[in-house]
């Protein structure tokens, strides 16, 4: 058989570059496949997608070396008209992909470029509705659904074209891991009943690896690392070289000493043979050390029944109470929608409750506006780009000072203190837009810190960062948390986070608080994870199938002994 | 001139038509004349038709003028759409010169060439054709009606001038390559 | 954030009519209401706006707000218009009743209440039509219409795109706006000009600036799926014309025959009652 995708000695560098993004890329990929690629951020992979679809050379200009050919056409020659017939791509931004009023008019949208005929139409945007389950949407608005019923509409809108490749740029990012999981199924379904060329790009690997991929690719700095089986791969050490997150289980596996084999089947927890490593994981848990955090006692922030509705007779959430104390670090979770951003929303004084009061310190801070919450409670937005209004640095993180009339000695004092804590102070005199994503996302953090604050609330503060960039963000929040005592927030879906990094998980579902405890508990526990859009940790399979009972301790003591590894 | 119309140029009239829109009534009272004040939105169609040109100037102009006042206000007052498109084209058939997205926008040349242009063409919006077609259609008295364009004349100015210089100064910064920048102790 | 009018499904016999039909028949009545001075043509259209709007069966919640604005909007109009110019009335018409003495120089005059009452009619003639146009037209039409009246299509999708992205746009502007408040930036504070301007800045530069990253994303996102293509497309949406539709655009089209016809058959566009 022919390969359906085939790069030899492929070589490409962009024109704004002084260096190739890519090099030497040697890859066949036969029809029917499924393939994931992996590789942390600026390492080619998404370059390695836009070669396939056209965009490179067509939307990004370059030059290429070497040989590309997709279905025998050569994309570079092609066009991106052309390459659209053959391979779909999925783009990671479902907003942005979602061009049509309606989910039906946004299946359409390839069919009307074509000119194709209204009943015609009718017909195939049924067809392709039935199989990405989104009949009963057609006439539903971007702004009504949720981001995973986008993401099935956008899988639509490729499907419709017969296309034989479909490309998915990083399928997860934005979704949370109960629908990440869905998501996962479907393309699996897809692939089994249309026999497409699947390509995932992603690097969350282990929610990707829920499903039977064929082989994985691993990309690091514009080089092939490895091509090879899952199994194979994962009994090696590429993955950690490169700084991709392995799955939990792996790792809790290494961790206690084990060689993992490729005969184990490796790929799936459920279905891997566990014998040659049972004993090590007991006896790893029974001497793992664990010392549960000492409680501490001051309150910062205490909800007190809280309730609220945007249209009354329909609450957003009903009865919250919670109290956090100060200099803790922990997670607000649930579903896109659950009411997580409403909550913060409701403690920054957007929006004001129905009923309950919120204090701040013992004090009730119901008759405080915005502002004067804005010096005790820092917000950090999600996208760091909709918070920065200046253009430069310095600037930036002295605006909170300078709009309340602070004098500029002082101002300059307090902003190159907190440039120096944040690790921006020699970028002190740069414009913003010279920083990558993650330094920009420090500079929001800065601009808040700068007010010295009580509490600091985030929202997503890791959303669609590889793992070393999440590691450095988190590392970061992980040091303002204990040198400055500062009481952290962060409302999140990713479960690595809250496991990896909180003391405690609130879980919020369909306007309720349904738990308050430790994200190992909360993520063990299969009830709560459902209700929360979560997904029980690989952790929970292993502690179970190895003979441990105790499956949150068991996740504990996996926490405690990698924070312990990673302050080493 | 950038006349080119291509799928980049739909989605920019798209995307600054909606901003547009969105900020129809975010200003600030300017004056107790109605209709006059310090418009953000008038920034939005002073960046977009720098730019892009004067084609989507033009058409954020038009558009979105008619279509936020309609959503937000239930009428459309036509003898002020049109100043916000003449506008919108003015500024734009000079978006070659401030080559804004290749970095060129710096200069104090470029800076003054865009202010002469804005003020020009709010002037010829506001002074000439929002009166005269407020005078042809509405018959309203001519005093009145050049009292309010030259209030919205100046109102606008402000606005393009401060906000729509920094933007485009701003936005020029990002798409210059940032070289030469070093550390500092 | 004041509420703006948005589209509500029903079943009349407007909400059924194409989306072209409406389009041609809001910018007929448009172009008459803006020519037409004439008191008798202007009152003919308002009934007829009035019976338009019943049908429609649009409510008082849906356009309440918007309608509460533009009064108030009018009537601060119609004080201007006196205030600057109170016998403007007498210049158009040609005579003079006085009616009462107000104070200075002003005298409330026949003709000056009768010349404003007519402006009062040319907007009210065309309010209706505009908000039940918004009201009963479905967006996903609207570009296919402006398509078919003969703009390119490459424009009409350009509107699709502002209407699909308005409702994202406006989410951001007030998530920024809640966290540029909180860090102490407030735009309709009572500050001095300048700094309004300054935070007016804060706020919408990011929301500015993030857009323009959507601009690519989804003309990438555009191209990959053939937009462009070809010199023509087909509208999922798009609606042949019937009866009704070919009913109402005759009718617009006789009714702008007649009006103007009326109107200017005495050499003015204005109706002399005096």
């Amino acid at each position: 058989m022919n390969p359906i995708i085939e790069f030899k000695d492929y070589t490409f560098k962009y024109r704004s570059q002084e260096e190739p993004t890519l090099r030497d890329i040697n890859i066949s990929i036969y029809p029917g496949e499924k393939v994931l690629i992996v590789g942390p951020s600026g390492s080619g992979k998404s370059t390695l997608a836009h070669c396939i679809n056209g965009l490179v050379p067509f939307s990004f200009a370059g030059t290429a070396t070497g040989s590309l050919s997709v279905k025998g056409e050569n994309p570079g020659e092609t066009g991106i008209f052309g390459m659209s017939k053959i391979v779909g791509t999925v783009l990671q931004d479902t907003d942005g992909q979602f061009i049509g009023l309606t989910v039906a008019e946004d299946i359409a949208f390839a069919l009307e470029n074509d000119m194709v005929e209204q009943s015609e139409m009718f017909r195939r945007v049924d067809e392709v509705a039935d199989i990405v389950d989104v009949k009963k949407l057609l006439l539903h608005a971007p702004s009504e659904l949720s981001g995973g019923q986008k993401q099935r509409v956008s899988m639509g809108g490729v499907l419709i074209d017969d296309v034989d490749i479909l490309l998915f740029d990083e399928p997860l990012a934005n979704l949370d891991p109960a629908t990440g999981k869905r998501t996962i199924d479907m393309i699996e379904r897809i692939q089994k009943e249309t026999g497409k060329t699947i390509l995932i790009i992603e690097h969350r690997l282990e929610d990707v690896l829920y499903r039977d991929v064929d082989r994985i690719i691993v990309i690091g700095e514009g080089r092939v690392i490895a091509d090879r089986k899952p199994d194979d791969l994962l009994s090696g050490d590429v993955l950690e070289t490169q700084g991709i997150r392995e799955p939990l289980y792996l790792a809790a596996l290494k961790y206690a000493g084990c060689t993992i084999q490729p005969e184990t089947h490796p790929q799936h927890i459920e279905s891997m043979n566990l014998d040659p490593y049972r004993e090590q994981v007991r006896e790893w848990y029974e001497h793992a050390a664990f010392t549960p955090n000492e409680k501490k006692n001051d309150i910062a922030l205490e909800i007190m029944d809280l309730d609220f509705a945007y249209i009354s007779g329909n609450p957003v959430l009903q009865n919250i109470r919670f109290k956090i104390n100060k200099g803790e670090m922990l997670s607000i979770v649930g579903k896109n929608g659950a009411g997580k951003t409403t909550l913060s929303n409701l403690i920054c004084g957007f929006i004001s409750p129905d009923k309950g009061t919120i204090y701040l310190n013992g004090s009730d801070i119901a008759a405080k506006s915005i502002k004067e919450r804005g010096e005790v409670i820092g917000l950090v937005m999600q996208n760091p780009n909709q918070m920065i209004s200046k253009p430069m640095i310095f600037d930036e993180v002295a605006l909170g000072l300078t709009v309340r009339g602070v004098e500029e000695d002082k101002i300059k004092e307090r902003v190159n203190e907190t440039l120096k804590i944040c690790g921006l102070y020699p970028f002190r005199n740069w414009p913003v837009a010279a920083l990558s994503f993650g330094q920009k996302k420090r500079v929001t953090i800065a601009s808040i810190l700068v007010m010295n604050p009580d509490v600091i609330i985030l929202d997503e503060p890791t959303a669609g960062q590889d793992y070393k960039h999440y590691t450095e963000i988190m590392e970061f929040l992980k040091k303002l948390n204990e040198t400055l005592g500062i009481t952290i927030i962060m409302i999140t879906h990713d479960m690595h986070l809250m496991l990896e990094y909180t003391d405690r998980a609130i879980v919020i579902a369909d306007g309720e608080l349904v738990a308050d405890d430790s994200p190992a508990r909360v993520l063990t526990n299969e009830t709560i994870a459902d209700k929360a859009y979560l997904k029980k940790t690989s952790l929970y399979d292993l502690a179970i199938q190895c003979g441990v009972e105790d499956a949150p301790g068991f996740a504990e003591r996996f926490i405690h002994y990698e924070r312990e590894i990673r302050n080493h | 001139m950038k006349m080119k119309f291509g799928i980049k140029e739909v989605v920019a009239t798209g995307i600054g038509t909606a901003l547009f829109i969105v900020l129809t009534n975010v200003q600030v009272p300017f004056g107790i004349v109605p209709n006059t004040a310090l418009q953000s939105r008038v920034a939005v169609i002073t960046f977009f038709a720098a730019v892009f040109g004067p084609v989507v100037g033009g058409i954020i102009g038009l558009v979105g003028h008619a279509l936020g006042d309609a959503l937000f206000y239930g009428g459309v007052w036509w003898s002020w759409v049109f100043p916000d498109a003449v506008f919108g084209i003015a500024v734009g058939l000079f978006a070659a010169k401030y080559a804004i997205k290749e970095g060129g926008f710096c200069t104090a040349k470029t800076i003054v060439l865009f202010n002469i242009v804005q003020i020009v063409g709010n002037a010829i919006a506001w002074i000439l054709v929002a009166p005269v077609l407020d005078i042809v259609i509405y018959a309203e008295p001519a005093n009145k009606v050049f009292m309010q364009g030259v209030l919205a004349f100046i109102g606008n100015i402000v606005v393009a001038g401060v906000l729509g210089t920094l933007l485009c100064f701003a936005y020029s910064k990002i798409g210059a390559k940032s070289s030469g920048l070093k550390k500092e102790d | 954030m004041a509420r703006i009018l948005t589209y509500a499904e029903k079943n009349t016999w407007i909400h059924r009519l194409c989306g072209v039909t409406k389009l041609t028949f809001f910018l007929g009545w448009s172009v008459i209401g803006m020519l037409t001075y004439d008191t008798r043509v202007l009152m003919t259209m308002l009934i007829i706006s009035l019976l338009i709007f019943k049908v429609s069966k649009t409510e008082w919640k849906q356009v309440g707000t918007v309608f509460k604005f533009i009064l108030l909007f009018l009537c601060l109009n119609l004080l201007t218009v006196f205030l600057f110019s109170p016998y403007e009335g007498v210049k158009i018409y040609g005579s003079r009743t006085e009616l009462v003495h107000l104070f200075g120089h002003y005298t409330l005059t026949i003709e000056q209440l009768f010349y404003e009452f007519n402006i009062m009619l040319k907007y009210f003639t065309v309010i209706p039509v505009v908000l039940m146009f918004i009201v009963t037209t479905n967006p996903s039409e609207f570009a296919a219409s402006l398509n078919r009246i003969g703009i390119s299509y490459y424009i009409g999708y350009s509107v699709a795109i502002a209407l699909r992205y308005v409702p994202d746009v406006q989410s951001d502007f007030i998530k920024i706006k809640h966290a540029q408040e909180a860090r102490g930036i407030e735009m309709s504070s009572k500050a001095k000009l300048m700094t309004r301007i300054r935070n007016m800045a804060s706020i919408i530069f990011p929301l500015i600036f993030s857009s323009m990253d959507r601009i690519d994303v989804v003309s990438n996102a555009m191209e990959l799926r053939g937009f462009g293509k070809h010199k023509k497309r087909t509208w999922y949406y798009s609606r042949p014309l019937k009866k009704n539709d070919y009913l109402t655009i005759a009718f617009v089209i006789c009714f702008a025959a007649i009006s103007l016809t009326i109107t200017f058959y005495d050499g003015s566009r204005f109706y002399n009652p005096f």
